[in-house]
């Protein structure tokens, strides 16, 4: 057992990979010699050489396409694209042919790739360094979603999407890559060591993919969140004295909706958390299915918590991030009736 | 079909990774630098046909020598004002980038980017272009807004975010946009400027105007498709646009063998796309100056694109948030064989007997008192340090010409 940030644990989960797997091979424009703009593929390229982990050209489409075609011929690639907002010039490779290479070649071609990708704000990165693009991916059949949100999971999830056989989109919440985030960005950052989620073995294990966790139990109301935003829905909680219920969801696809359902049958109230845009964000998604599984156990409407629809403001920082006083909001609206 | 016994005779593949000459520790080596002298590439007619050219897309056109003297064909025969002038605005752009980045540092606000070693290329171009021509930069070209006058307080109050941040405070800083400065608002995305360029040029052919239009990228960014697609529909709507390549030689910790250009040359790109295409020493003032008046030029005359490469170095990191010494050779931007554009326009100047060095250190002060006394009015306007931002009501606004009922309702839940 040692003691990680978030950062540390997923450089870990890429090196126990690369060394259990010579399949498995990670790239991206600076993760090789300099180890990545957030250091997560630190020191692979010296360990591995330059031929496991490695730099590559400034072209999302060209680093997701090369990877299609290294899946196609049967490895593992890891790769990295430097902040979730530069997807896009990638995202053709990865919804017309990663998502739906098993599909139409019945099963005879896959794409075990996994994308990993900075996300999210709270870092006064302006709007190309803090979106949360994940309903672009949720949408589409035949992608995976993951987003962790303690360093313990991203190791455990990271080693699943990697020895997974589709693809899937890892999304890292740049926020909570040194310490966890309560939303009060007034107070001092807390480092992960202080808490007990980084504790993280330092050889192989598991998270699976598709299982959420209970972040805090509780019985007033349950919470949807993932990412950073299980954090602030926690300090939420815990400063507002109602008791709710934080699942972190941990995986958006395929979604753990067992736990979901038995903890709203539970609380009967529920309230969805998300940093990115409302409309068409994946709480419509949550909304919808709650209400489909538990209609007669609500006592009250479902709530959303989310980012404001307009682009990420670089001066707004704090005004666009839904902070604890938001969810605080949400939480004491779905407990009025 | 090949027999199994012939394959067992072949050689096992391997996977080929480029690696930079030199590391953190070594000693800088340019010795794989091919640098032609100056005066000696030639200066084509601006109708000849591209294939008449394509050397100049592997040579490289200077026209200052080792000695500050001005030599051959392109060689643009700029008056001594012109040139104080040209200086001027370089030493500006320098000092103006010093100050920024020690407000960054400050805490001021959240970002900056230098252009350090880079001044001669966007300053000679925003000379060579016409006042109305249309810029479509990368963040790296903030001396054609320096150099078109643009005023020193509204850059900074964009860098600070403050109340009177030309773009609200919605934009990274350095993330400017000026239309009455022909010059687009910049994007984070990388190369999306490139063939929007090309699209303005055609919008601008097709009105039948004389405007043409120019775009930069890095040599990073060339392996972007957005790259790929400029040259193609520059070629193919000779359209009226300057295609410029700055070659900085990095691309954050990446040296520009990442993208291709250990091979072939950037220029060299727009050769199978039927464009003219010229590489240039970067920190020549007179070389940048000239290769686009010529290159705009032939847009005027209907003639279409150039694909230029500027040869340079990025001199410092990449932004605030990066540390070159740990991917680089801490003294290898001392060590680049072309040498600081301001040097070798003062070594010009000198030479022509037009400048001395009490002049030289007169202009420096001047050009930082310019910047110390816009950065007194803008600081007094406020800084995203300490908070003061522009009106949180502005955050909904534009998102669309009018503001729908969605977003009225969530400003109103926000209370304001
Ligand atoms: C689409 C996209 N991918 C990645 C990035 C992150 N990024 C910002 S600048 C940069 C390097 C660009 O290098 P280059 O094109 O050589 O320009 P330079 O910074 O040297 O001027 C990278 C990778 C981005 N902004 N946009
Ligand atoms: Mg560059």
């Amino acid at each position: 057992m040692a003691t990680m940030t978030m950062i540390q644990a997923l450089n870990s989960a890429l090196d126990v990979m690369l060394a259990r797997d010579e399949n498995v091979l990670t790239f991206g424009e600076d993760a090789g010699y300099f180890g990545g703009v957030f250091r997560v593929t630190d020191g692979l390229q010296k360990k591995y050489g330059p031929t496991r982990c490695f730099d590559s050209p400034i072209s999302e489409g060209g680093i997701m396409a090369t990877a299609v075609g290294m899946g196609a011929y049967g490895l593992r690639p890891v790769v990295e694209i430097q902040f979730a907002d530069y997807i896009y010039p990638g995202y053709d490779q990865i919804v017309s042919e990663a998502a739906k290479i098993r599909y139409r070649s019945a099963g005879e071609f896959t794409a075990p790739i996994t994308v990993r990708t900075p996300y999210g704000g709270g870092i006064f990165g302006g709007q190309t360094h803090s979106q949360s693009p994940e309903s672009l991916f949720t949408h589409i059949a035949g992608l995976k979603t993951v987003i962790p949100s303690t360093p313990y999971d991203a190791k455990g999830l990271l080693i699943s999407a990697i020895e997974d056989d589709d693809p899937v989109i890892f999304f890292e919440p740049k926020r909570i890559y040194n310490g966890p985030f309560s939303g009060h960005h007034d107070q001092p950052v807390q480092p992960w060591s202080k808490f007990a989620e980084a504790d993280v073995p330092e050889g192989h294990y598991t998270v699976p993919l598709g299982k959420a966790a209970i972040a805090r139990e509780g019985n007033d109301v349950t919470v949807l969140a993932y990412g950073t935003m299980v954090h602030v829905s926690k300090a939420a909680a815990e400063e507002s004295g109602i008791d709710a219920e934080v699942i972190d969801l941990r995986t958006l696809v395929p979604l753990d909706i067992e736990t979901i359902v038995a903890s709203v049958e539970k609380t009967g109230r529920c309230v969805i958390v998300h940093e990115a845009p409302r409309t068409s964000g994946f709480g419509a998604e949550l909304a919808a299915l709650v209400q489909e599984h538990c209609f007669f156990h609500l006592e009250a409407p479902i709530g959303r918590v989310t980012g404001w629809d307009t682009p990420y403001p670089h001066a707004f920082e704090w005004h666009y991030f839904p902070g604890p006083a938001r969810v605080i909001e949400g939480l004491r609206k779905a407990m009025e009736r | 079909m090949s027999s199994p016994e012939l394959k067992k005779n072949r050689p096992s593949l391997s996977l080929r990774i480029p690696q930079p000459k030199s590391r953190p520790g070594d000693t800088p080596d340019f010795s794989n630098l091919i640098i032609p002298d100056a005066g000696a590439a030639p200066r084509p007619d601006i109708a000849a046909h591209p294939r008449e050219m394509m050397n100049l897309a592997w040579s490289l056109i200077r026209v200052l020598d080792s000695k500050g003297r001005a030599v051959g064909p392109w060689d643009p025969r700029l008056n001594p004002e012109t040139l104080r002038r040209a200086l001027n605005h370089m030493l500006l752009v320098r000092a103006f980038d010093d100050r920024m980045y020690r407000a960054q540092r400050q805490g001021k606000t959240s970002f900056y980017m230098k252009c350090t070693g880079e001044e001669a290329i966007a300053v000679a171009q925003a000379y060579a272009l016409d006042r109305n021509d249309m810029c479509f930069p990368s963040y790296r070209q903030q001396g054609l807004l320096i150099a078109r006058g643009y005023p020193l307080v509204d850059m900074m109050n964009q860098i600070y975010s403050n109340a009177q941040d030309p773009v609200k405070g919605r934009q990274l800083p350095i993330m400017y946009s000026t239309k009455e400065y022909g010059f687009f608002s910049i994007s984070g995305n990388l190369g999306t400027q490139f063939p929007q360029a090309v699209g303005w040029a055609m919008a601008s052919a097709y009105k039948g105007d004389d405007r043409i239009a120019a775009g930069w990228i890095g040599d990073g960014t060339t392996a972007e498709g957005d790259f790929h697609y400029a040259c193609n529909f520059a070629s193919v709507y000779r359209a009226p646009v300057i295609l410029n390549v700055v070659n900085n030689q990095w691309a954050i910790s990446s040296f520009q063998g990442i993208a291709g250009g250990e091979e072939s040359t950037f220029a060299a790109r727009g050769i199978g796309y039927g464009l003219p295409s010229l590489r240039v020493d970067g920190n020549d003032f007179l070389a940048v100056y000239a290769a686009t008046a010529w290159a705009a030029e032939r847009a005027r005359a209907n003639l279409g694109a150039t694909l230029i490469e500027l040869y340079s170095y990025r001199a410092e990191g990449h932004s605030t948030s990066d540390d070159p010494a740990r991917y680089r050779p801490a003294d290898e931007p001392r060590c680049w064989p072309l040498g600081d554009p301001i040097e070798r326009m003062k070594q010009h100047l000198m030479a022509l007997g037009e400048w001395d060095e009490a002049r030289h250190e007169a202009a420096q002060k001047e050009a930082v008192e310019q910047v110390r006394a816009a950065n007194a009015e803008a600081t007094a306007n406020g800084t995203l340090g300490e908070g003061k931002i522009p009106s949180v009501k502005t955050m909904f606004e534009d998102v669309y010409k009018d503001v729908p009922w969605h977003l009225r309702r969530q400003r109103q839940q926000m209370g304001v």
